[in-house]
């Protein structure tokens, strides 16, 4: 095995591309398999990028919890590659979605199918042998099929029942028995990585709050930090502060809103009737801040838009505290209900190996006793200063995913009440200048769903040759496939909602 | 039973007045754009250059803002030295055209109209919806679906969401209408029983908003559906469309009070200079005294 030592570095630290090592293929795949196998790491990114007229640049950002730190490794590839999947499950999807971009093909991928459904980035290059004219379908691929007497599919989508948004779910069925349930989608694709080339232009900041619309302020602050760390800039305290705020009313209104959405599904209406108004409360906090209830215009490089007044902070302070007082109310007579406790527990469990295997992120993973989180791991902003307690739950089922919700409303809640009350003083901006040319560097923040990654890569004239984006829908949909194995159709709501993906954020 | 009943009567009534109060919006929220071009320097392009959706245009008539276009941003208004283009309250922003979403300085502004009388028949007190986004970032659909929480109790008005096209009586579109959804989104229309309305919802699905331009989406609806009424934002606030929404079914008609004054002291607070203050005057007293505040909900 031809395998080196990587170089493990801090997270958002500007790394000049000439230091990333560049291994040969069977060095790249041997490194990269043994350190996320057995060297206690995990594959944070895993991307492709044109390198000259005919290669493929395949980099791979290795997260070490432990150490707080990263390793980078890359290798070049024509248009085949032997896949690591086989070996590191949680590779899967990042194969699919180099395969689809590039028109690499990851051999031995064990299902290399598209992920979004749209043409290659390297016109003449198709992992699917398709023609640069021929029209893209979405989901017209193969699935997953059972065969048997009385065996039958169900397909939904990609328009659903609710107001909410489109893809494509495949059930293989026995009766009410679910055997597998696969998940196509792409409905969303918006091409915004490739409208973010060449940037930071004007809409760049703009673009970064609407790549999934319910986590503005998490994908914002990621794109802030990586373009301070590219400047070398350092935003003001009282700024860091003002998003951490942000970031936790958005978490808060987030999961009291699911919370709401998981006794709907049950048909508990008490909570879900007080949580659809409480999920405003938070909203509303957020637009008392800045003007807009998802907490767009807020976060930019080099600290805020919008700063608070003592009296704005202490408005905001005990609006959170009452909503908080009402939130508890809401969700103790959820707690508290035996039939609503029925329906949750030992619905659609995944086992902390799957979720392992399978690199599943942030509070679905935590729900099955994985304690990966990224504000505690790998700090950034505020973060570095503060602590947030994480919850986790061993059970893994609809339940952990609800009950979680619940404890981190609980921490959140204080510590945005906390963090009102007791502002650092100062500016809340300063001006970032120009980026380092030829540069790399891993953004890693802590979204309400889970960990947000964006890697971004500066060309010669210090502009975006790369901006990577993998919000944690990226690597979860396959936790709600997995979730689904051996269930009643009937409880696939509830069990959508327990993980409550975002399609756009995947979609990008 | 008892803690629910307990916990029922300790959360509240929490419905709105509206449309009989007026509600209440935050002081930062951005509304409709209020323009004074009365001090611009010649050549003086900083709004327009900095739009991040190139929503803002000068012409002969003088500096005009598209709402189809605009994200309520406020980059314009920190980038402007002279406080032409300032964020008034009035989150009336409904239109029923597309050309009514251009905002210029001046009086002239028209609230959206309601459907003509056949159409109000049919649907006047009872408009089932159902909901397409395509390409939607989630959160126009999230504020759609605050409508249905106790808070905005749409159903009250007869506005309910289904769940499938056959039942609906129109379409609500959110999103730049991604290549990806285009098929769905005609199959959904085709889908729905005539007559039919088309809603646009959210400054994508009005004209790509961010993703204008992008190879994958088709700059909003377009001309791929005929549209009923546009409702502007990123996203809109509930109130934004809402207020659409009734006054598409005929419901509302006049500026209620609450809000006149509303807008005079926003006004006043952001000091807009002559022009603007003179402006917002006019706006606001428009209609006084023949059409007062009897928001026409049936009890």
């Amino acid at each position: 095995m031809a395998t080196i030592a990587v170089k493990r570095r801090p997270h958002n630290e500007p790394i000049p591309l000439a230091e990333i090592p560049l291994l040969t293929t069977e060095e790249f795949r041997c490194t990269v398999i043994g350190e996320l196998t057995a060297g206690g790491s995990r594959l944070l990114a895993l991307f492709g990028q044109p390198e000259g007229a005919d290669a493929i640049r395949v980099f791979a950002v290795l997260g070490y919890a432990v150490t707080g730190s990263i390793g980078v490794l890359t290798t070049d590839v024509g248009d085949r590659y032997p896949a690591l999947t086989p070996e590191c499950p949680q590779a899967h999807w990042f194969e699919r979605e180099i395969a689809e971009q590039w028109g690499v093909v990851p051999e031995g991928h064990p299902w290399l199918k598209p992920i979004r459904f749209h043409h290659s980035y390297r016109p003449g290059h198709d992992a699917w042998g398709r023609s640069d004219l021929e029209p893209i379908m979405p989901s017209e691929v193969d699935y997953f099929q059972v065969e048997g007497r009385e065996v039958h599919e169900v397909a939904v989508g990609p328009v659903h029942a609710g107001v909410i948004e489109p893809g494509s779910f495949r059930f293989q069925c026995h009766g009410e028995h679910v055997f597998h349930l696969e998940i196509s989608l792409g409905y969303q694709h918006r091409g915004i990585e490739r409208t973010l080339m060449g940037g930071p232009d004007k809409r760049t900041a703009h673009l970064m709050e609407v790549i999934a619309g319910d986590t503005s302020i998490g994908h914002a602050t990621a794109y802030c930090h990586a373009i301070e760390a590219l400047a070398g800039r350092e935003p003001p305290l009282r700024a860091q502060v003002l998003r951490a705020i942000a970031a936790e009313l958005e978490r808060l209104a987030n999961h009291v809103g699911d919370l709401g959405a998981l006794a709907n599904d049950v048909g508990y209406l008490p909570t879900s009737a007080y949580c659809g108004r409480l999920r405003g409360d938070f909203l509303n906090t957020t637009a008392e801040l800045c003007g807009n209830r998802f907490g767009r215009g807020l976060v930019r490089p080099g600290g805020v838009l919008w700063d608070v007044d003592e009296a704005r902070a202490e408005r905001m302070a005990a609006r959170v505290e009452s909503a908080l007082l009402d939130v508890k109310g809401a969700t103790q007579i959820l707690w508290d209900s035996p039939s609503v406790q029925a329906r949750f527990e030992e619905t659609a469990r995944v086992s902390a190996e799957d979720c392992e295997a399978l690199g599943l992120v942030g509070m679905a993973a935590r729900a099955s006793g994985v304690d990966w989180e990224v504000r505690r791991d790998f700090p950034s902003g505020f973060n570095r200063f503060t602590f947030l307690p994480a919850a986790t739950w061993r059970a893994g089922d609809v339940f952990g995913r609800a009950y979680i919700r619940g404890l981190e409303v609980e921490h959140s809640g204080r510590f945005v009440v906390q963090q009102l009350r007791s502002l650092p003083a100062g500016p809340i901006r300063v001006e970032v200048g120009g980026l380092r040319p030829e540069t790399l560097v891993v953004s890693l923040s802590a979204g309400w769903r889970g960990r947000i990654c964006h890697v971004v890569i500066t060309d010669r004239n210090g502009r975006f040759a790369r901006y990577k984006v993998y919000d944690p829908s990226f690597c979860n949909w396959v936790g709600l496939m997995m979730a689904m194995r051996n269930q009643q159709i009937s409880d696939f709501p509830l069990c959508n909602k327990s993980f409550n993906l975002s399609y756009c954020g995947h979609d990008l | 039973m008892f803690k629910i009943i307990q916990e029922r009567l300790r959360q509240g009534k929490r419905t709105i007045a509206y449309p009989a109060g007026e509600p209440t919006l935050p002081d930062r929220f951005r509304g409709l754009p209020v323009l004074d071009d009365a001090n611009c320097s010649d050549g003086c392009r900083a709004c327009i250059e900095i739009c991040p959706t190139d929503a803002i245009s000068r012409d002969e008539r003088g500096l005009a803002l598209d709402m189809g276009r605009c994200l309520f941003c406020n980059d314009c208004v920190t980038a402007c030295p002279e406080g032409a283009i300032q964020f008034s309250q009035d989150y009336r922003l409904a239109t029923r055209t597309r050309a009514q979403l251009i905002v210029r300085g001046g009086p002239e502004r028209e609230l959206a109209r309601p459907l003509e009388q056949k159409m109000l028949r049919l649907f006047g007190r009872s408009l089932k919806l159902r909901q397409v986004s395509a390409g939607g970032d989630g959160s126009a659909e999230a504020d759609l679906n605050v409508l249905g929480t106790v808070v905005f109790d749409m159903g009250r008005f007869g506005i309910q969401f289904v769940a499938s096209p056959r039942h609906a009586d129109g379409l609500v579109v959110t999103g730049p209408v991604t290549e990806n959804m285009r098929r769905a989104l005609l199959n959904t229309y085709e889908a729905t029983p005539t007559p039919k309305i088309v809603i646009a919802v959210g400054v994508d699905a009005i004209s790509g908003g961010l993703h204008r331009g992008s190879p994958e989406v088709h700059d909003g609806i377009g001309d791929l559906l005929p549209v009923d009424l546009y409702i502007p934002g990123s996203p809109p606030h509930p109130m934004t469309i809402l207020d659409g929404l009734l006054r598409l079914l005929g419901r509302l008609e006049a500026t209620p009070t609450g809000l006149r004054k509303r807008v005079l002291e926003t006004a006043r607070v952001n000091g807009l200079a002559g022009r603007a203050g003179a402006f917002l005057e006019a706006v606001t007293n428009r209609g006084k005294g023949k059409r007062q505040s009897e928001p026409s909900i049936p009890r």
